[in-house]
């Protein structure tokens, strides 16, 4: 099993496709300003990357070249509008926060960019592992800035006062701009600088 | 009247920037800002796509997919909305598919210029989360010509604004681990919070 194991365990950290490879930064930003989203966008992420992987591999020697990316197309859309029922049907609330996010994981590139870089020359169990995998090392990226942005902008994790606000009457000022676009962006370039510091082989010369 | 629709448009620049503050399209937005002169054509792209695709979809979600939207077919209740994301991905892929063999065969200087960031724009969520916006929002078809100008324009801004500043910052010292994506993504935050003073005006 250290094959498998590995495919599922590299794009945690070392491979990990938000710090990395750079993909799918976009849903990365916008939903992670609390906690409770992100965790829901990750499942989702996870649900999808992980079955059209499979899938695409399964079908992978029948499909013609020239007509790759529409059928993958095709087999992403349909997996995120199962997620995106799901979500209406058990968490109706939660789904208006998201918005246009779970929709939008058709165009995220990690889910593109797995189906044409492993899926499509790789046999189904280790397209799906690799599947799992890349998920996993999205929502560790999403759960840390989730996290962090939760914390620091209402003083909460998960709905739960951990810093106690001052117009609760406790002592922690809520930082606002945490709840925020920008604060996301710096985050994330921090959580790079941070990334590439331990592992100076991932560093770019400019 | 008229006034609604420059708000619209307006508002789609600079206060609902798709880049800087719905992220959208931040990947190519990363991948295609090192060079000004890219950044001008991928810009021009978006803009071009957009304008196209927003209307479009606005016309097939309230004629088709609409709940009641397909009683001129003798259907009443039927309700497609669940088939969107399918109806405008579609409506994307194949618009920039169209855009590229007219553009290659009628204007071929254009065509070249603008060349790989086209088939690039069909996975660009900026062009996707517009039609979504707009149906979020029950645009009406003039109104969502004007939003997708707007929102287009706004991501063409974003991105030439930080290509510009990229080339500058080739001169600078920028910590090692720091160095390529890691500052611009800190490079992206200080313009999304200067892109925050427009948020208290309104149009």
């Amino acid at each position: 099993m250290g094959k498998y194991s590995k495919i599922i365990l590299d794009p945690l950290v070392d491979k990990n496709p938000v710090t990395f490879h750079i993909l799918g930064i976009c849903s990365a930003l916008a939903v992670t300003s609390k906690l409770e989203t992100s965790i829901v966008m990750s499942l989702a992420v996870l649900f999808v990357l992980s079955l059209s992987n499979l899938s695409i591999s399964i079908i992978r020697n029948f499909i013609p070249g020239s007509i790759r990316i529409l059928i993958e197309m095709t087999i992403i859309a349909s997996l995120v509008i199962i997620a995106d029922q799901l979500i209406k049907a058990f968490a109706f609330e939660l789904s208006k926060e998201l918005s246009v996010y779970v929709g939008l994981i058709i165009t995220n590139c990690i889910i593109m960019g797995r189906a044409e870089a492993y899926a499509s020359k790789n046999p189904p169990l280790q397209s799906l592992f690799d599947g799992i995998g890349n998920a996993l090392g999205y929502s560790c990226v999403l759960i840390v800035v989730g996290g962090i942005r939760e914390l620091l902008g209402s003083g909460k994790i998960l709905g739960v006062n951990i810093l106690r606000p001052i117009n609760e009457g406790g002592w922690y000022e809520p930082n606002g701009l945490f709840l925020l676009s920008p604060s996301a962006f710096i985050l994330i370039g921090l959580l790079i600088w941070v990334v590439r510091t331990l592992k100076p082989e991932q560093s770019e010369e400019e | 009247m008229f006034e609604e629709y420059i708000s619209i448009f307006l508002k789609a620049v600079f206060v609902e920037n798709m880049a800087l503050a719905f992220f959208l399209g931040i990947c190519t937005f990363l991948a295609v800002s090192r060079r000004l002169d890219t950044a001008i054509g991928l810009g021009l792209a978006v803009i071009l796509v957009q304008t196209i695709t927003v209307p479009i979809n606005n016309l097939i979600y309230n004629y088709v997919l609409k709940s009641g939207a397909l009683k001129w077919a003798g259907l009443e209740g039927a309700d497609l909305t669940f088939l969107g994301l399918i109806f405008y991905i579609g409506v994307i892929a194949s618009t920039v598919q169209i855009l590229e063999m007219v553009l290659d065969k009628h204007f071929p200087r254009l065509y070249n210029s603008l060349g790989i960031f086209l088939p690039l724009i069909t996975v660009n969520c900026a062009v996707l989360g517009g039609s979504l916006f707009m149906v979020e929002r029950e645009y009406n078809f003039t109104e969502s010509i004007f939003y997708a100008l707007g929102s287009g324009a706004g991501f063409a801004l974003a991105v030439i604004a930080l290509s510009g500043i990229r080339e500058k910052m080739r001169y600078s010292d920028v910590p090692k681990g720091l160095r390529g994506l890691g500052i611009t993504f800190i490079i992206v935050g200080l313009m999304a919070l200067s892109f925050m003073l427009f948020s208290g005006i309104e149009f």
